[in-house]
């Protein structure tokens, strides 16, 4: 079968109607993972006992004839964020590296009660905290269009297996750009819904006001049909929102012309690299020949967003990964004499650079006498970036942007200058201050063929509209 | 506000963390470079705004925070001791084993 332009639908009818079997197809991608997954690097934790054990349920319902649900059979990869029951989950940490653990990410047992077949766990930035993948305490990915370019982050090995065909799709989780900006890198579609739509619970934290989680794949559709599966309420997760889930899929066919698309100077501004404006310029006559009202917009305080992303975000993992400390589960430093001395050591030797770069810039911005200066101020700065968009939104209904003012950097470009590595992410992290959907879809190449990616934003719980224009603009292209 | 020596060994110290002398002094350069951009805040006049520290009551999506009632196994049974021990690094079978606390 040929892994190439298969989509979650092709897939599933072929199970469905017995052309292949799922146990059969899963193999398939585990040989094409063997075989080109050494260069790649996009996989930590094969989990091939779950994967057929699943196939096998598929198989059979299909052989009695029964309907197979949404993700039937479907090969899926899973960041390695989420937590597994009985699969090794290491954040892409070395604290984690022996963590196997005792329950599943409600995610994760979403696509799985839609029958998807989990073959294995993510490469990733330690605790998604990179824009390169560089980060990874296991190893680097590398971008399967250019092998000597990064695939974007955090999360790069969800996006990299899709591009590379060694998954249909894959869940990502993103915080201030970690679906969208390694979608565009690697010209796949990646989505990162409204906060709240899909539920956190298992989700290893990072940053729990702005960490999401979402589905990256080969087209929009594929990415409307994961939402589809993954969102709605969990009682589990008290910050996932009580409210309807509409039929995604059914809201694609709607026409988008008379649609109003806000673009926004500010977003295209100086560090834009040329060839990705003028792929944006043209995305965007594009929509305006499909029928959609193309409205300029302001968005005035966006140039400040790095600034209090960078404070909130750090902040909030000084807190969360303070868990991290060696008594209850992951790695322990075994030369400590007292208590004091086993935390220190345990998070010395298990946590990389980045990782402790941000602890320490959290915690220094919520310690005494600068709590006021940065943190309090980072959240006043939030308030504003998040009314810039109120007020877009009642003038528009989508607005749409570039994801990441270039295209894929070389490995070891910024590695060195964590500054230069954040502003990167200037186009990507608003949407999470905001807590409103974006998802970013391949809009053409560079010369040097690398993908471009555009962002399209939406209204909180609108993603039916961005996935519509999205989809139009796909489909418009073709 | 420029971040020295001293300030990092108090933010490392309350981190949990030790560092060493070459992680220090590179943090110290670090924290310094991405400090002087975040200082930029300070050109916003944010004296009338309202700090906020999550969206989630931004769209009127109900949300039944903190609200639901108390139910006395939890919304999921706990782990049993076993389970919930066995990614220790150190236990006895019953508790978490830990390095001496109290120094005597």
């Amino acid at each position: 079968m040929d892994l190439k332009s298969l989509t979650i639908d092709a897939a599933r009818s072929a199970v469905q109607e017995r052309k292949i079997t799922a146990v059969a197809l899963a193999e398939s991608f585990y040989a094409k993972i063997e075989s080109d997954d050494p260069q790649i690097g996009a996989y930590l934790t094969l989990s091939k006992d779950r994967a057929l054990a699943k196939a096998s349920e598929m198989d059979a319902l299909a052989a009695k004839g029964e309907k197979l649900p949404a993700l039937g059979g479907v090969p899926v990869g899973i960041k390695d964020v989420m937590v597994t029951r009985g699969v090794r989950t290491t954040a892409g940490s070395k604290i984690l590296g022996n963590y196997i653990p005792p329950y599943d990410c409600t995610a994760v047992a979403r696509m799985e009660a839609a029958g998807a077949v989990v073959l294995g766990k993510m490469n990733c930035d330690e605790f998604a905290m990179g824009s390169s993948n560089e980060n990874s305490a296991w190893k680097p990915v590398h971008n399967p269009r250019d092998l000597s370019r990064v695939p974007g982050g955090s999360s790069g090995g969800s996006a990299a297996a899709v591009a590379a065909d060694m998954a249909i799709v894959t869940l990502g989780s993103d915080t201030g750009g970690s679906i969208r900006q390694p979608a565009s890198f690697c010209g796949v579609v990646g989505l990162k819904p409204t906060y709240g739509r899909v539920s956190r619970y298992g989700l290893i934290a990072f940053a729990s006001s702005l960490d999401h989680i979402g589905p990256f794949g080969k087209t929009v559709k594929d990415a409307a049909i994961v939402l589809q599966t993954i969102a709605g309420r969990d009682p589990m997760d008290s910050t996932s929102a009580d409210i309807p889930v509409p039929d995604y899929v059914a809201e694609l066919e709607k026409p988008v012309r008379g649609l109003k698309i806000g673009v926004a100077k500010e977003y295209l501004g100086e560090g834009l690299d040329p060839e990705v404006r003028s792929a944006v310029a043209d995305a965007v006559e594009k929509l305006s020949k499909l029928g959609c009202e193309i409205v300029e917009i302001s968005l005035p305080h966006t140039e400040y967003a790095i600034s209090a992303y960078y404070i909130i975000a750090t902040a909030e993992a000084s807190s969360n990964l303070a868990r991290f400390d060696g008594v209850r589960y992951g790695y322990r430093a075994d030369d400590a004499k007292t208590l004091s001395e086993m935390y220190r050591r345990t998070r010395d030797q298990g946590f990389g650079a980045e990782v402790k770069r941000r602890i320490m810039l959290g915690t220094y911005a919520l310690s005494a006498g600068y709590y006021d200066a940065y943190y309090l101020k980072a959240q006043k700065v939030r308030a504003l970036l998040t009314r810039d968009f109120d007020e877009a939104f009642k003038k528009v209904d989508v607005i749409v942007t570039p994801t990441s003012p270039t295209a894929a950097f070389k490995l070891g470009e910024k590695i060195d200058d964590p500054l230069a590595m954040y502003l990167a992410d200037i186009y990507t992290v608003t949407a999470n201050i905001a807590g409103i959907p974006g998802i970013s879809v391949p809009c053409g190449e560079t010369k040097e063929k690398l993908p471009i990616g555009l962002q399209i934003l939406g209204k909180h719980f609108d993603e039916s509209t961005v996935l519509r224009v999205a989809n139009a603009y796909e489909q418009g292209r073709s | 506000m420029k971040v020295t020596e001293k300030e990092v060994a108090h933010v490392a110290d309350l981190s949990n963390l030790e560092l060493t002398e070459d992680e220090r002094s590179r943090m110290v350069r670090d924290l310094n470079s991405i400090l002087g951009h975040i200082d930029r805040l300070n050109e916003l006049d944010t004296s009338n705004v309202e700090p906020i520290g999550q969206v989630s009551d931004r769209s009127n999506a109900d949300f039944d925070f903190a609200s639901r009632e108390d139910i006395l196994e939890g919304l999921r049974k706990s782990l049993p001791q076993a389970e919930a021990l066995k990614n220790a690094p150190d236990s006895d079978g019953t508790f978490f084993r830990v390095p001496k606390v109290i120094e005597r």
